[in-house]
């Protein structure tokens, strides 16, 4: 086929809503274009429409986020966020979602969620050093929930691995307000010399456009599009609409873009991610006030007869868009050679401000820039709040079912699917790869990875809970941030600035604005009191079927210094005879909490408070502590509370305690998830500065036992072995992924 | 002692056993580039872990016939160490250079996890260093990692003393979580006949560094230099 021209359908406000385009929008598309838009120009306003392109019920939301800090070098708005972290180098890390795509095509939806996110990071100047991921399925009962884990997890494992990039973290959480839209939120951290960092602007009339990568097929046309939707049972019917990953060939891109960006010839960089093609040249020509001429049939094509309207939509991956200094087109075209990667020279920039495509010299759009990069809807949606919980009220015998023993309890709860070990998981990501990991999530409170020669590194953590955000928005979104201050904290880094990843229902109706609303103001609050700001992030809205909203589930991506990787403490008790410490104070706190919810099968009461001074005292106490060298377990308490978190220093270690110091201590007591908490384990030698530390930090410290022996002695003379709890912790999933549970 | 490190594209650990093996000797490694057809004189060649060619046809089949194996099997004839981990594994004995054929995991998962091996054979330039029938942990991570080899094959090699390192259980471990992809015999490393080729699926490089909370593979890289220097 040699066609060289096409007819294009006629647009009318029917085809347009077809598009998503709503009659309002449409009536306002109208205005600014000052005529009817060609079938291409509708397809291009259609996705820089769309949610996820927009942001346009978020944006009002977002700017409430404190983005600034002494060490934030680039906030939101660019790839991803950027840091110092000393020694002329920075962190550059965001996380995303691709939550729509997994849920359709779990594997490939996984894998190139794992790509795009790998893409915003070195498209700035950063090698990629750690792959975190955030998943949430819907109740194992579900009859899709055990395909879907399988097909993500293999997805991520598929990409990770083959890119060389090492999966280090992450969470896994399953609940039945996800049953009909899992989560699948992917974080990379990398890192860049700060003098080799490259920004999306374009600069220089005239400069050549080059198109660089794999080529462009007819995957994933109008996927941001369908990821602005809710879903309806036909949904499945939008596979076509998922892309297909490959990561040889983003390792290759990764490679080559790197060895470009030693040189000099790079005056501009995005990468083509969600709306390919359209949003990369958009955005970066509208960022620099800018036109840009694009000559399509120049485009590399892995199919015959595409149309500017495929072309312009198609989100094929593993491409990129560049704007070269002039003169540096051999010398970038000879490294893209050597990678066997495709280049080409599609475009230049202009002076005329306007987006102008033509194909074997027809012209098939043009439109003024600055409204398609500026212009979009913004929406200013109804909230309403979420009504208080009532507390709870329910007393001692209540709180403790007579036919469980407290070993019987603690058993249950290491082995429900939250708590359960997710080793099925992350045995199948290579996270060593880069031979520069020290703790991989369940080893420790936050992921730890050196940066490459030298002897800094980087903590990571994704955090949030979802049942908290649910019950109460503002403490909720809080609680996020203060919990990856927690755990960024607990292996004794000092927690430098956050990516967040923003899962809610449909914003259309007020509940669910409300409960992105709240969830903002409370993350907002804690950063500011934490200094702890927001540098990059993603909102991904409409994660409803058939009209069932998720949980609200804002993830925070938590990146901390340490100054001496070598210092990072891990959360397995590591010393016969050490003294066991609580930092905090523990009132009792039931409410949403994992043990109502698993052993009396209660989702109620209030979410915990969070004092964020307590939390920014406690934090620096031990990270101060850790940093001394007086610490040598330290662990965060948070779901199912002060007896799992030592349950899960005893299963990483094989070593158990004896606790005497909980002796009469309730149920509320041990099982509640009072924030602000952190289990540490000291030297009998040591006891004496630490607490001479935390007096003189106002910090409350509680001895509680000793390290020692195969069982945890628990209060009351029950011994709990620690071999059973780490059976019931581990054979969970397997069992549930080989068919064998429900 | 001097070395060289294979790069192809989609290889991921070629940095790794750089920097292992430039701590150990002192002297940065030559990096060799896949289409390069010289290489300078060196005394031992690494051909790195990764996914070379993306894997898409049978792990390492496409780098086996790349220009620079051409090479490296001439310098291994000639008595030059060599040594492939994991992909390296794959690709070496791909291209012939050891018998037998890596194939999918029992399990048909990918898996990354510290195992447990036995050094079943001190007598080569790289594993001279530890004891014989010491127990060492060392990471894998692969998804290809279960040698398999026809009975002739494996009896030569048992025989002979050509088993480098078998999986063993860790302190706590079964014996079939011992094996962590279901190899013929537990085989985790062989050497050739000559004993200057060797193939191991587990990455002694992610076990060097103290960082790394486990030195084990250490001296895998001081035996090289011992022998090599």
């Amino acid at each position: 086929m040699s066609a060289t021209s096409w007819k294009e359908p006629e647009v009318t406000e029917a085809l347009a809503a077809e598009h998503g385009i709503k009659a309002d929008e449409y009536v306002r598309l109208l205005e600014i274009v000052g005529r009817t838009p060609t079938f291409t120009e509708l397809g291009i306003y259609s996705v820089m429409w769309s949610e996820h392109c927009s942001y346009k019920s978020s944006r009002v939301w977002l700017k409430k986020f404190p983005t600034k800090a002494p060490w934030v070098i680039c906030g939101p708005g660019e790839n991803a966020g950027v840091i110092d972290i000393g020694d002329n180098q920075a962190a550059i890390f965001k996380m995303e979602s691709h939550n729509h795509p997994s849920y359709i095509e779990p594997f490939q939806g996984a894998a190139t969620g794992v790509g795009g996110i790998l893409r915003d990071v070195f498209t700035m100047g950063a090698r990629p050093i750690a792959n975190l991921n955030a998943l949430r399925f819907g109740e194992p009962s579900h009859p899709k929930t055990r395909q879907l884990v399988a097909g993500v997890v293999s997805g991520i494992g598929h990409y990770g691995n083959c890119v060389g990039v090492p999966t280090v973290g992450g969470e896994t959480n399953f609940h039945k307000a996800y049953n009909g839209n899992c989560l699948v939120n992917a974080m990379t951290v990398g890192i860049a010399d700060q003098d080799k960092i490259f920004y999306s602007k374009a600069a220089g009339v005239g400069n050549p456009v080059v198109y660089v990568g794999s080529k462009t097929g007819r995957d994933g046309i109008h996927g941001a599009t369908m990821s602005s939707a809710e879903f309806t049972e036909d949904s499945e019917a939008k596979r076509p609409t998922v892309q297909v990953g490959d990561p040889f060939t983003e390792k290759l891109l990764i490679e080559a873009c790197l060895e470009l960006m030693n040189t000099d010839a790079i005056q501009s960089i995005q990468d083509m991610g969600a709306a390919g093609l359209t949003s990369s040249s958009v955005e970066m020509a509208g960022k620099g006030g800018l036109g840009i001429e694009l000559h399509l049939e120049k485009v590399p094509q892995r199919e015959v007869g595409m149309t500017p309207y495929e072309i312009m939509l198609s989100e094929s991956q593993e491409r990129m868009l560049i704007v070269l200094k002039p003169g540096h087109e051999e010398e970038a075209r000879a490294i893209f050679d050597k990678w066997e990667l495709d280049f080409a020279v599609i475009g230049h920039l202009t002076d005329t401000g306007h987006f102008v495509l033509k194909m074997h010299g027809q012209t098939y759009c043009d439109l003024e820039l600055a409204p398609l990069f500026d212009a979009a809807p913004l929406y200013h949606r109804p909230t309403e709040p979420t009504p208080e919980q009532p507390a709870l009220d329910l007393d001692e015998s209540a709180l403790w079912p007579s036919d469980l023993s407290l070993a019987d309890i603690l058993a249950k709860l290491v082995a429900c699917p939250d708590l359960a070990s997710k080793r099925w998981i992350w045995q199948q990501y290579d996270s060593q790869v880069g031979a520069d990991t020290r703790f991989i999530s369940g080893q420790s409170d936050a992921a730890v990875v050196r940066v490459h020669g030298t002897n800094k590194a980087l903590a990571m953590s994704s955090d949030v809970t979802p049942r908290y955000c649910f019950a109460d928005p503002v403490r909720g979104g809080m609680q996020a941030v203060a919990e990856s201050y927690r755990n960024v904290s607990a292996v004794g880094a000092l927690p430098l600035a956050i990516t967040d990843n923003m899962n809610f229902g449909n914003p259309e109706k007020p509940r669910i604005m409300g409960q992105f609303a709240g969830c903002v103001e409370g993350m907002a609050e804690a950063c500011r009191v934490l200094d702890y700001p927001v540098v990059s992030g993603n909102v991904s809205l409409y994660n409803e079927t058939n009209g069932e909203g998720i949980l609200p589930t804002p993830t925070v991506g938590g990146v901390g210094l340490l100054a001496d990787g070598h210092k990072a403490v891990g959360l397995g008790f590591k010393n016969d005879g050490d003294v066991i410490l609580l930092v905090g104070e523990t009132e009792g706190h039931l409410g949403q909490s994992l043990y109502l919810r698993e052993i009396l099968g209660l989702e109620a009461g209030p979410a915990p408070a969070v004092d964020l001074e307590a939390e920014k005292r406690h934090g620096t106490f031990v990270r101060e502590s850790i940093q001394a060298g007086l610490i040598t377990a330290s662990h965060d308490v948070s779901d199912g509370g002060l007896q799992v978190a030592l349950a899960e220093m005893a299963m990483a270690s094989g070593k158990g305690a004896d606790l005497a110091g909980l002796d009469g201590w309730h149920i509320a007591e041990l099982f509640g998830e009072d924030q602000g908490r952190y289990v540490l384990t000291v030297k009998p030698s040591d006891v004496d500065a630490v607490e001479a530390k935390a007096a003189e930090a106002g910090v409350t410290l509680t001895r509680i036992g000793t390290v020692g022996g195969d069982s945890l002695t628990a209060p009351g003379g029950h011994a709990i072995s620690v071999a059973a709890l780490v059976e019931a912790n581990e054979s969970w999933l397997p069992a549930y992924m080989d068919g064998k549970l429900g | 002692m001097k070395s060289a490190v294979i790069v192809f594209p989609g290889s991921n650990c070629d940095r790794d056993i750089a920097v292992a093996l430039e701590q150990a000797s002192g002297r940065k490694p030559h990096m060799a580039f896949h289409k390069d057809t010289d290489l300078p004189d060196v005394d031992v060649i690494a051909v790195p872990g990764g996914f070379s060619y993306g894997d898409y046809l049978r792990c390492g089949a496409m780098a086996a016939h790349s220009p620079i194996m051409k090479l490296v099997k001439e310098r291994a004839a000639k008595g030059v160490r060599v040594v492939g981990i994991c992909n390296g594994f794959q690709i070496i004995t791909e291209a012939g250079l050891l018998p037998g054929a890596l194939i999918r995991n029992k399990s048909l998962k990918y898996v990354c996890r510290t195992v447990g091996l036995t050094v079943e054979s001190t007598d080569s330039d790289f594993t001279k260093k530890y004891a014989k029938g010491q127990v060492i942990g060392i990471p894998v991570g692969h998804g290809e990692g279960n040698y398999v080899a026809d009975e002739e094959t494996l009896k030569r090699l048992e025989g002979e003393g050509l088993v480098a390192f078998r999986y063993a259980a860790l302190p706590g471990q079964s014996a079939e979580q011992a094996n962590p992809n279901g190899a013929t015999n537990n085989i985790a490393g062989i050497f050739n006949a000559e004993r200057n080729v060797l193939g191991m699926m587990p990455h002694p490089e992610r076990a060097f560094d103290p960082l790394h909370g486990n030195t084990d593979g250490r001296a895998f890289f001081d035996s090289l230099v011992e022998s090599l220097s």
